[in-house]
């Protein structure tokens, strides 16, 4: 029983050092957001009071573990059921004790915090889009100046360090390309959606998470309060995919998020851009989008993992022909598998635009051991038409 | 068995020996031993696999499987503990022990319970089939999903999920059949003068156990179905692109899901009270505020269910109502607490094997159903939900107050079933290794997950490093524990000290008035109870 007595004095211990040093690795990693502040103390509070009965408890039964032993010569008495007032007024006692924890000291609070975490509209200044995707997060800016931002967000953890050959870096498996960039203090309206399966945005100091539903749109809300980089992951499985999805927000103070805005909107004009592009530059570019998008099913040699997760290497839709006689891409062609999926194979129109799409076709076509003599190439200006 | 009366020895004749005998029995000991048996090779192969996923997680980084594989061995491990390891070790102890508590020659649908019975292996190796396959190129292996089949995850997997569906079917029909024979039982054939109020405790957890089952199976085989028809039968219940709700699915899951955890907990607290009476030396305390208490949780049971997705999104007088009928629970439980240690209070306690895991089981069930109302809070279940943190909530309620639980319940019956006691010693230190590793295993998960570590994931950041250490360590030790465990019933079975008819000193009960072993047909003539 000492076991359990010292496990007991440990939780106690730990909880006492929580509060007087707000140690928050045994607990809530420190909370930015209202609603993580309201989660950590109602979680502190729980904490304590079922500690507390949990101690009080284990104190009595060892209490009577030690002295009520037949090794003692202690005999036992004739106790079936409470029979005088007195016996059943203490038998009510921790009935009543239980009754107003649930639904006084705890029910109370949670009232509150449950129609604070469920009013995502009340005071939002802005709204964004967030789709979970196997195994990507996408952030669309819907509203204000930053209105029409949109872009993808993916693991830049290389899989050198996920393997063990590379050491892993300080964010390991917490690390994006493209953060999320929010300011700070403003109440954030999150509209969260999913294309493929069901996906669960997650960031432990915010203190909400939502399930992205496919064809559904749930709600939730962030205010940042704290100047920061906060990190989380997907915490609903999706999938083989689902380690290696994280999110990454920044929050940065108001004019530093107009800067922001302002470069990225410049970014993606010049990335939409369509252009002549060289086999060459299509082959460069596609690596790097294969690389990031398509390898993790299709390895980055282009073995795939058959037979869920085909080989790219002699593949005959990445070495068939992509558009017919009169010009339009043809049905199950490579062109077609890109842009709208088929199976275990997500669509990709959405996240990807015109340039990356056509440049990782290229790539598959005339890299990873291919080299396609039908269609060789596709231009940017192809996959604008083929979406038209 | 040469120590047998001359009644034992007539009726030997009658039955078939050899594999014919278990193959054709419809002999409530013979099946009861065979549901334990099967339960105790599955909770090893459940074991192993966890063993994998530990071992995977004992640094950050992939070293010995690809995420897709763990995804697997989480998702079987789960339905082989939960349906081919939990389940049958509690249908094995009613089908041994409730004739006998309760007087009755036999169970009142023998052949039924044969059936019931036989459907199990079958349903472990749909389970396991997959992963033999997918080595000779056959598929892609077994279900990925988790235990909890949740669409468009499950549709867009491969032939495991069929597999699983299909197994879940057989043993959905299993547990049913299971089920009407205990309720069959129970109804009709108690001895003379045991009205339903006088029937054992463990009787009554059954009673409520099989009435949860019979309503909550269909539920679960109805949504597995619509799951098959949605992968390759072109209909769209959960796919939202044809006016379906994936989330609906999990209304259905759960719906049968929550009443789950009772079905495998219901059938130990009804034992456990009957183990702490027998080495306390004292009747039971509260006996009647048990039964309600009982009635009480199967009732709150099947109207709680969407406490399992919070954060799926639901209108806010929904997680309000989930939230506060979900605190509820906690209420009658306080009672059987209540009960429980009373019965131990100024009693006349030893401490030997059954008791030990009894009392660590109140305990550590204690940590399990605490955490279990913090969770119900949907604030900061918004955190706990997927993470880590509910990894080791369950695992307190599901091994420590379910597998801990039969565990004090094979200790306590064992000398009754095979007449020779088995070896105290080695037993205590199963106890305590058992319940170290536990702890040690368990423990640093509530805190990862309370750090931000999500459940389901092959590889994690470095922040989770040193917990996820000692957690595998402690389960690693936790598994080579239960080996101790095989040994000792396997050495029990084989022979030792021979059992008296009581075995212990303060057993209450008919079955304690029955020869250790009983003989093979037993209450030829009905016991009256005064």
């Amino acid at each position: 029983m000492q076991v359990f007595k010292k496990i007991g004095l440990g939780f106690a211990a730990m909880l006492a050092s929580l509060n007087a040093f707000a140690d928050y690795s045994w607990n809530f990693p420190e909370p930015v957001t209202p609603m993580a502040l309201d989660t950590l103390h109602v979680h502190n509070k729980f904490m304590l009071i079922t500690m507390v009965i949990f101690v009080v408890v284990l104190a009595i039964m060892i209490y009577s573990i030690f002295a009520h032993r037949k090794n003692k010569g202690y005999k036992a008495v004739e106790d079936k059921a409470p029979s005088t007032a007195v016996e059943i007024f203490w038998v009510l006692v921790p009935f009543v004790i239980l009754l107003l924890i649930d639904f006084v000291i705890m029910g109370i609070p949670a009232y509150h915090s449950v129609v604070m975490m469920e009013d995502t509209r009340d005071k939002a200044t802005m709204v964004i889009k967030v789709t979970g995707s196997q195994w990507r997060w996408q952030y669309e800016y819907l509203d204000g100046e930053a209105q029409g931002i949109k872009f993808v967000s993916n693991l830049t953890t290389t899989a050198d360090e996920q393997h063990n050959v590379a050491e892993k870096k300080e964010n390991y498996l917490l690390e994006v390309d493209n953060h999320l960039v929010l300011p700070v203090g403003e109440k954030v309206r999150i509209l969260m959606t999913a294309s493929d399966v069901l996906h669960n945005w997650w960031v432990p100091q915010f203190g909400s998470s939502r399930v992205a539903v496919p064809g559904f749109i749930r709600e939730t809300w962030v205010q940042v309060d704290k100047a920061g980089t906060y990190r989380g992951q997907c915490k609903e499985l999706c999938g083989k995919g689902h380690g290696y999805m994280p999110v990454v927000v920044d929050a940065v103070p108001m004019e530093e998020y107009k800067v922001w805005v302002a470069a990225k909107k410049a970014e993606i004009a010049k990335a939409g851009e369509i252009k002549e592009m060289t086999k060459d530059d299509l082959v460069a570019q596609g690596k790097g989008v294969y690389e990031k998008n398509c390898a993790v099913c299709h390895q980055v040699n282009g073995a795939g993992l058959p037979p869920a997760f085909p080989a790219m290497t002699g593949s005959k839709i990445a070495l068939g022909p992509i558009f017919g006689a009169d010009g339009k891409y043809l049905k199950d062609s490579h062109l077609d598998r890109l842009l709208n999926g088929k199976g275990v194979m997500p669509a990709w129109k959405a996240t990807l635009n015109d340039t990356e799409i056509a440049a990782v076709i290229t790539y598959e076509r005339q890299a990873l051991g291919n080299a396609a003599t039908v269609d060789p190439i596709v231009q940017p200006a192809q996959v604008k038409a083929a979406r038209q | 068995m040469s120590t047998t009366t001359v009644a034992h020895d007539e009726v030997h004749h009658d039955h078939p020996s050899g594999i014919m005998r278990w193959l054709t029995t419809t002999n409530h000991k013979d099946i009861g031993t065979m549901y334990l048996t099967f339960s105790l090779v599955m909770f090893l192969v459940g074991g192993a696999m966890v063993l994998g996923i530990r071992a995977e997680l004992f640094q950050p980084g992939l070293q010995l499987m690809n995420p897709d594989f763990y995804n697997q061995l989480i998702g079987v491990h789960a339905l082989i503990m939960i349906f081919a390891a939990l389940m049958p070790a509690a249908t094995g102890f009613a089908n041994w022990m409730i004739p006998l508590q309760i007087g009755a020659p036999d169970m009142a649908l023998p052949r039924l319970n044969n059936w019931g019975f036989w459907l199990l292996p079958p349903s472990a190796i749909l389970l396991t089939l997959p992963f033999t396959l997918a080595l000779f190129g056959i598929g892609d292996g077994a279900i990925a999903t988790g235990w909890t089949f949740y669409p468009p995850l499950s549709v867009q997997g491969g032939i495991g999920v069929d597999f699983a569906i299909f197994a879940v079917h057989l043993l959905g029909v299993s547990s049913v059949m299971g089920s009407i024979n205990i309720i069959v039982t129970l109804f009709n054939m108690r001895a003379p003068g045991m009205t339903l109020m006088k029937m054992p405790m463990f009787a009554w957890g059954w009673l409520i156990t099989a009435f949860l089952l019979v309503a909550t199976i269909p539920v679960l085989a109805g949504a597995v179905t619509m799951l098959l028809t949605d992968r390759h039968f072109g209909t769209h219940f959960f796919d939202a692109a044809g006016g379906g709700d994936p989330i609906m699915f999990q209304h259905l899951f759960w719906f049968f899901g929550h009443p789950e955890v009772y079905i495998l907990l219901l059938p130990v607290w009804g034992f456990i009270p009957q183990i702490l009476q027998t080495f306390s030396r004292k009747p039971m305390y509260g006996y009647k505020a048990q039964v309600y208490s009982l009635w009480a949780i199967g009732a709150l049971a099947v109207v709680v269910w969407a406490h399992h997705f919070f954060t799926a999104g639901m209108p806010v007088p929904a997680l309000l109502y989930f939230m506060y009928s979900t605190m509820a629970i906690s209420l009658p439980l306080a009672v059987l607490f209540f009960c429980w240690i009373k019965t131990m209070w100024k009693g006349s306690m030893t401490f030997e094997t059954p008791m030990l895991f009894a009392v660590g089981w109140i305990i550590l069930f204690g940590i399990g159903g605490l955490t279990g109302l913090v969770l119900a809070d949907v604030a900061a279940d918004a955190q706990y939900h997927n993470s880590y943190f509910v990894v080791a909530h369950f695992h307190y309620t599901l091994f420590a107050g379910g597998i801990m639980g039969i565990m004090a319940g094979v200790y306590y019956w064992l000398p009754k079933m095979t007449g020779n006691m088995y070896d105290e010693t080695l037993g205590k230190w199963h106890f305590w290794l058992t319940a170290i590793s536990f702890n040690l295993t368990f423990i640093p998960q509530f805190f990862v997950g309370l750090a931000g570590m999500p459940r389901r994931i092959p590889d994690y950041a470095l922040q989770f490093a040193e917990f996820n250490m000692i957690s595998t360590i402690a389960a690693f030790a936790l598994g080579l524990s239960q080996l101790l465990f095989v040994y000792v019933i396997i050495k029990c079975v084989k022979g030792g000290k021979k059992a008296t008819d009581k075995v212990w000193e303060g057993a209450e009960g008919l079955e304690w008035t029955l020869p250790s072993p009983p003989p093979y047909h037993s209450f030829t003539e009905q016991p009256v109870i005064k």
